[in-house]
C-alpha cells in the first residue's frame, strides 16, 4: 500500500485529464454530430442536466450538508463545498443583483478547458456548458428553479470566466394526485 | 482534481447520449455498431492523450509485454483506480487482460443481470486501451467481453470481465461474445 501513497496525488490529477479529455472528445463528436454551434450549446446543457439530477445526490450523500436557508447559503454551499469537491476549485461568489436573487461565480482556471483552444469557425460555441446543465439540474432536485449561463468565459478572450445565476422560483413539491 | 464520480456520470451520460441520439434521428444505417464505434473513437483519442501525458516521464518499453504490464499495472490504475487482475497471453500477440470488477460495470448487477447492457459501457474503455497501445506502437485490436461468475455467491467476482487484446490484426475468428 505504500507506494499508493505518493501515487495518489498523481493519480488524483490523472482522474482529471481523464475527466478532461473525456469531456473534449464528447464536445468533439458533438460538433461533428450537428451543424451548428447554437445546437451544440443546447445539447451539452441537456447532458448537464441529466448529470446534474444524479450528482445532488452523490453530492448530498457525501457532504452531508442540509437544507439551504436562502439562495445566499446556497452559492456558498455551491462554491466553496461543490466545485471544491467535484472539480478541485474555489469560484468566489461576487455580482449580488439588489434583489438578491442574481449572482455571478468567477473562476479564476476551469479545469474543463486544459489544453483546449476554440478554433475561429466556433466562435459562439459555449464549451464549459454541461455546467449550466449540471447546475440546473441539481439545483432543480433541491427544489429550485434557476437559469444559469456563462457571461465570460476564457476559451472566448475574457479574463476570468463568469457564470450568472438566477434564482427564478422555488418549486412545490407536487403530490402526485390529479392529472399533470 | 475532478472527482472519480465525475467521470462515471459523464461516461454514463454520454453512451446514453449516443444511444437516444441514433434513435432519434431514426436513420436505418446506423445501429448499434455505429453508436459502438463512436464511442470506441472517442475512447481512441483520449486513450493517446493520456498515454502521452503518463509516460512522458519515462523510460522506453523493452518489448511488448513490457508495455502490456504497463497497462495492466500503472495505466489501469490511474484510470480505474485498480490493477488489472489477470493477465494471460499466447505470446503470439494475444493477450487477455482479466479484471474482476471493472470499476464501470460495478453499479450495474452482481450477477447476470443486465448483462446485455454491459458491452455498451465497454466500448469507450476499449477504445482508451487501443489508442494508449497505438501511441506506445502496438498496432492492436481490442476487445472487451463480460462473462459474469456463474456463483453469485462469491462476493469477490461482481461483474468479471475480460479485455481481449490481439496485437498484429489477427482476423478475428473467435467468439461471438464480443462487443454487440
Amino acid at each position: 500500500m505504500s507506494r499508493q501513497s505518493n501515487r495518489t496525488t498523481d493519480s488524483k490529477k490523472m482522474n482529471s485529464e481523464l475527466f478532461t479529455l473525456t469531456y473534449g472528445a464528447l464536445v468533439t463528436q458533438l460538433c461533428k454530430d450537428y451543424e451548428n454551434d447554437e445546437e451544440v450549446n443546447k445539447q451539452l446543457d441537456k447532458m448537464g442536466y441529466n448529470i446534474g439530477v444524479r450528482l445532488i445526490e452523490d453530492f448530498l450523500a457525501r457532504s452531508s450538508i442540509g437544507r439551504c436557508q436562502d439562495f445566499r447559503e446556497t452559492a456558498d454551499v455551491i462554491s466553496k463545498v461543490a466545485f471544491k469537491m467535484y472539480l478541485g476549485i474555489t469560484p468566489s461568489v461576487t455580482n449580488w443583483s439588489p434583489a438578491g436573487d442574481e449572482l455571478s461565480l468567477i473562476l479564476e482556471s476551469n479545469p474543463l478547458v486544459d489544453f483546449v483552444e476554440l478554433p475561429d469557425n466556433h466562435s459562439s460555441l459555449v464549451y464549459s456548458n454541461l455546467l449550466c446543465g449540471v447546475l440546473r439540474g441539481a439545483l432543480e432536485m433541491v427544489q429550485m428553479a434557476v437559469d444559469v449561463k456563462f457571461a465570460q468565459d476564457t476559451l472566448r478572450g475574457d479574463n476570468v470566466t463568469e457564470i450568472r445565476m438566477k434564482f427564478i422560483k422555488r418549486i412545490e413539491e407536487n403530490l402526485p394526485a390529479g392529472d399533470e | 482534481m475532478a472527482d472519480d464520480v465525475l467521470f462515471e456520470f459523464l461516461h454514463m451520460e454520454m453512451v446514453s447520449h449516443i444511444y437516444k441520439d441514433q434513435a432519434s434521428r431514426g436513420e436505418m444505417e446506423k445501429d448499434r455498431a455505429t453508436c459502438v464505434s463512436t464511442l470506441e473513437g472517442m475512447g481512441f483519442r483520449v486513450g493517446q492523450g493520456l498515454i502521452e501525458r503518463f509516460t512522458k516521464d519515462s523510460p522506453s518499453f523493452k518489448d511488448d509485454l513490457d508495455v502490456m504490464k504497463f497497462i495492466c499495472k500503472d495505466f489501469w490504475i490511474n484510470v480505474f483506480r485498480k490493477q488489472i487482475d489477470n493477465l494471460r497471453t499466447n505470446h503470439q500477440g494475444t493477450y487477455v487482460l482479466q479484471d474482476n470488477k471493472f470499476a464501470l460495470l460495478t453499479q450495474f448487477s452482481n450477477g447476470k443481470q443486465y448483462l446485455e447492457e454491459a458491452p455498451k459501457y465497454l466500448a469507450y474503455s476499449c477504445g482508451l486501451v487501443r489508442g494508449a497501445l497505438s501511441n506506445l506502437g502496438m498496432d492492436c485490436v481490442v476487445t472487451a467481453e463480460v462473462s459474469l461468475m456463474p456463483s453469485c455467491e462469491s462476493l469477490l467476482s461482481s461483474s468479471s470481465s475480460s479485455f481481449i487484446i490481439y496485437h498484429h490484426t489477427t482476423p478475428n475468428i473467435t467468439d461471438t461474445t464480443e462487443m454487440f
